[in-house]
């Protein structure tokens, strides 16, 4: 088998999520796709560090977790904090932008 | 080298007065005319000073220059705003602030009822310093900020009244056509610096040597058209005579006495330039022989005295020009006529306002008549700057126009006879035009019109007047006494070698003194000696409808530059409306409508939004394929 | 040359699909919670597939911290926020859909056209070398000498977005929290006397007493406001008709 399957692998869950966050009206789970972009991308970081033969992919990949772990806290943060002032998750009701 | 700093304080002192005048408000009505002419004095008596230190000092040491500041600093050109004393200089100094001291002193009785007395003192200092400015700077760049000043100061002042339209009209258009003459002085500027690279007299001077015919031809003529712009001389003279509506000190002033013989000082100033461009010198002695017959002509159809008088300024200024063309010979004696003219002129038009002001503003001279009985001091004064004005000896007038009559005879060939005529006739004009100004107004019957009280004004307007006519009296006499103003003159203008002379001084003497005779007798026996019409009469030559109405110079200032002005204005405004404004609205329509259908895009929806970067995303990586294809 | 053994291939080929599936099933259901719980399987997927690819400490990492802490972090944000109109999956804004969906196969298309496309110019040499002294080790090699200066920053960051975060959520009353008292007071004074003792807790007289069967009135029907909004919402109440008594047999009489 070739390492590169998991790079297409990556491609796949990389355009899921992307539709996810275009599709999904639900903040909540427009987040997730969001995680799973991010989880596509380590995984390609990880593939990428096997293939050169060098841990660098590795560390990207750990501080891209932690970037995302402090994206995760701040956007449920958001999440809450638009919840208890429009009492709905939907991503379409913020939509004061316009405005 | 004198190392004196009082240079700066000559300018800053007047320029001061107009300031606090013009920024203390009603405040300083009550004394804001003595303080004006109390610093229009103390410039005079800086001047003075100024005119001691130099004459301790040998001839060629008494030009000095004075930096005040670095002006214009960039590359390889460097202004610095200088000032020049000089024999040429000192000379337009103490004219500028003695005979300005005087009508500012003649001003406070004249103005005494108007409520903006306080604003003319203010322009009358603001004019002063720019004059001084003017005659005073070391560039021509440093010139040119006094001659926009002078330029300032004379439109606001010919419109101090501009309740009246008419007087609003005439400042605008003595602006309007001083425009052209800047623009001829700022083009001299521009070549100068391109062609020579310097600005200053000094740099000009020493660059003109090795510059080409060409360059200063063209710097020639471009100071020609300031010059005659400025000084109302052919073709941009028209503005003179609307000039008058200022207040009759103004025209005394500025009108009469400084600042339109600014560019005979131009001229002179450029003795170099012209020195070196015959054309040039030869075009200026052609403006000023047309002027002076021209500006004469119109005086003797003016009915209006202070018209009478503008023409008269117009006339005896082409003589200077005339005698500044042609060559070192005429410098000095140009000079010299424009002293004299100023003194016996700005006495003549500080008479005429006297006139006035006991004729309560009538200007009509076929409305005056045996005013000598009723005002002396205004009669004499007023008579011997007549007498130095036509030329009868010893008045100063008859010096400076005989020696500009003999240099124009000495001029040499074909050219020495025909300028030397035309300024015979201008003296034969002139002699009949002021002769005609002093019959109607002083000795002819008289021709009132009813409730006319005529007296004699008090003493602040009558003394400069007396002033005035002593130095219209005795000028002529001093300059000429050893040759005085053209030896004073000689280190600016350079000696100027012996000319073959035409006729012998005697001959040429008596001929003015004819030409004077003839002119003044024919006036006579018109005017005092045969009744004059209350009204001016409408069956006259045509040569005299053709003067009335200046020689057609407005209608032919109208019909040749305005109307087509207005035509080509009016064609500009609708290609702007068209094209320029058509294409700035088609691109704002084109904003907005792009803006409206681009809204669309914007509804406020993150996922939309989202959508777009997915396309975007697209985009990028389809890119990325072509070109790695 | 790096040579992938036959026991890593079939797994791959195994839960390769299987995270793809699960992928296509978090966008797909309705429930955010099993979106939830399909995004986890997928990390744990993905965890696998770190450990398989020589990268043990954040295979570890990745469960650890990934599954086990986010994805309970998503979790108890959901059941804070609860359910609403969110979930529908039709869709709102006309004609994105198929944009998105097109977009995305072009986008998914051209991305793996790409990958195949695309050539390393030298073999794949595989983690054997680097991590001759363990994983971890290989890592904390790299962590504390080239990228100590990232380290730090992220570190930095990760404490300024718990405080954001605490920040965010960190409510200001803006008026005094009512009274008991208060409350009761609006209760009587609201349209209706019908709640004004307080609502009916769910299971009440019924058959059972769990949270999603309704309490019955003294009637016997049941009461529908017993019942959490929540539960409502997510269809999880039981049928109340359900559990209502029978008949009441009235032929017991009292006894003495």
């Amino acid at each position: 088998m070739n390492p590169y399957n998991y790079l297409y692998l990556a491609a796949l869950l990389f355009t899921i999520g992307a539709v996810g966050v275009v599709v999904r009206r639900n903040a909540i789970v427009v987040f997730m796709c969001i995680e799973l972009m991010l989880n596509a991308a380590n995984l390609t970081l990880v593939t990428f560090s096997r293939i050169n033969g060098t841990l660098d992919g590795q560390v990207v990949a750990f501080f891209t977790m932690v970037v995302a772990a402090c994206e995760v806290v701040v956007g449920l943060a958001i999440i809450v904090t638009i919840y208890r002032s429009r009492r709905s998750a939907s991503v379409d009701d913020a939509s004061l932008l316009k405005r | 080298m004198t190392t004196s700093t009082s240079l700066g304080y000559l300018i800053a002192l007047p320029l001061a007065g107009s300031i606090i005048l013009l920024l203390a408000g009603r405040k300083a009505d009550k004394w804001g005319h003595l303080l004006a002419t109390a610093l229009s004095a103390s410039s005079f008596g800086l001047g003075l000073y100024q005119l001691s230190q130099m004459l301790r000092l040998e001839p060629e040491e008494r030009a000095f220059t004075q930096k005040l500041f670095s002006w214009i600093s960039v590359g390889t050109f460097n202004v610095d705003a200088g000032l020049l004393l000089d024999q040429l200089s000192i000379c337009f100094v103490l004219l500028i602030t003695g005979v300005g001291t005087l009508i500012h002193i003649y001003s406070i009785s004249y103005m005494s009822h108007d409520r903006d007395r306080r604003r003319f003192f203010a322009y009358l200092n603001l004019f002063i310093a720019a004059m001084l400015l003017l005659v005073l700077g070391d560039s021509y760049l440093n010139l040119y900020v006094g001659w926009e000043g002078v330029g300032l100061a004379s439109y606001l002042l010919i419109g101090f009244w501009n309740q009246k339209p008419a007087y609003a009209t005439a400042s605008k258009k003595a602006f309007v056509m001083n425009r052209i003459g800047d623009m001829g002085l700022s083009f001299a500027i521009m070549i100068a610096f391109a062609t020579l690279g310097t600005v200053t007299f000094a740099g000009v001077k020493e660059a003109s040597e090795s510059a080409s015919t060409a360059t200063l031809t063209g710097i020639g003529i471009m100071l020609l058209i300031a010059a005659a712009g400025k000084s109302a001389q052919f073709p941009l003279q028209a503005w003179l005579g609307d000039a008058m509506a200022g207040p009759t000190p103004v025209s005394a002033l500025i009108h009469a006495a400084t600042m339109v013989t600014a560019g005979v000082y131009l001229i002179t100033r450029s003795n170099f330039i012209f020195d070196a461009a015959p054309t040039a010198q030869l075009l200026v002695v052609i403006v000023g022989a047309v002027t002076l017959i021209f500006g004469a002509l119109i005086g003797t159809a003016k009915d209006d005295i202070k018209k009478a008088l503008a023409a008269s300024t117009m006339s005896q200024i082409g003589y200077m020009t005339l005698a500044a063309g042609l060559g070192p010979a005429g410098y000095a004696i140009a000079i010299m006529h424009l002293l004299t003219h100023g003194f016996f002129k700005a006495g003549m038009f500080l008479g005429a306002g006297s006139v006035m002001h006991g004729m309560k503003d009538q200007v009509n001279m076929r409305r005056y008549g045996a005013l000598g009985k009723f005002m002396p001091i205004t009669f004499v004064t007023f008579g011997l700057g007549y007498l130095a004005i036509i030329g009868v000896p010893p008045f100063a007038g008859f010096y400076s126009k005989d020696l500009i009559i003999e240099t124009a005879f000495n001029a040499g060939g074909v050219k020495g006879i025909l300028l030397g005529s035309m300024t015979l006739f201008g003296a034969i004009l002139t002699a009949f035009y002021m002769t005609r100004v002093m019959v109607l107004t002083f000795t002819s019957p008289e021709r009132w019109e009813e409730d006319q009280h005529p007296h004699e004004s008090p003493i602040l307007m009558w003394l400069p007047m007396v002033v005035l006519a002593i130095g219209s009296v005795t000028t002529g006499y001093l300059f000429t006494r050893g040759d005085a103003l053209v030896h004073w003159l000689e280190p600016v203008f350079g000696e100027h070698g012996e000319h073959t002379e035409l006729l012998p001084h005697k001959v040429v003497s008596a001929l003015a003194i004819t030409a004077v005779i003839i002119g003044a007798s024919i006036a006579l026996v018109k005017y005092q000696f045969s009744e004059v019409d209350a009204e001016a009469p409408n069956k006259v030559s045509i040569l005299t409808r053709l003067a009335r109405k200046d020689l057609l110079q407005d209608s032919f200032n109208e019909s040749v530059f305005m109307r087509p002005g207005q035509v080509l204005t009016r064609w500009l405004v609708k290609g702007d409306d068209n094209v320029v404004d058509g294409t700035v609205r088609l691109v704002g329509r084109t904003a907005l409508g792009a803006g409206a259908e681009l809204r669309r895009t914007q509804t406020g929806f993150a996922r939309s939004y989202s959508a777009l970067i997915l396309i975007g995303a697209l985009v990028l990586i389809a890119g990325i394929w072509v070109i790695t294809q | 040359m790096l040579e992938i053994q036959t026991p890593e291939a079939v797994m791959f080929w195994v839960l390769a699909p299987l995270s793809v599936i699960a992928a296509l099933g978090m966008l797909l259901v309705k429930k955010a919670v099993h979106s939830a719980l399909l995004l986890a399987w997928v990390m744990v997927t993905l965890a696998i597939f770190y450990i398989a690819q020589d990268a043990l400490f954040l295979g570890i990492v990745q469960i650890v911290v990934y599954t086990g802490a986010v994805m309970m972090l998503f979790l108890f944000i959901l059941m804070l926020v609860g359910v609403d109109a969110s979930d529908s999956l039709t869709e709102t804004i006309a004609g994105l859909r198929p944009i998105a969906i097109t977009a995305a196969v072009g986008f998914g298309g051209l991305f793996v056209a790409l990958i195949s496309r695309a050539t390393l110019g030298r073999e794949a040499v595989g983690l054997q070398a680097a991590n001759a002294d363990g994983n971890v080790q290989g890592l904390a090699q790299k962590l504390f000498s080239t990228y100590v200066w990232p380290f730090e920053v992220v570190s930095a960051l990760l404490i300024t977005a718990a405080l954001g975060a605490m920040v965010l959520a960190h409510h200001q009353r803006s008026v005094a929290r009512p009274t008991q008292r208060q409350q009761s007071i609006a209760r009587f004074r609201s349209g209706s006397l019908a709640g004004a003792a307080g609502l009916p807790s769910p299971g009440v007289f019924a058959r059972h007493n769990a949270v999603d069967v309704p309490a019955l009135l003294p009637d016997g029907s049941a009461a529908p406001t017993s019942i959490s909004a929540t539960l409502k919402a997510r269809g999880d109440m039981l049928e109340s008709r359900s559990f209502e008594l029978g008949e009441v047999d009235n032929t017991v009489t009292e006894e003495k």
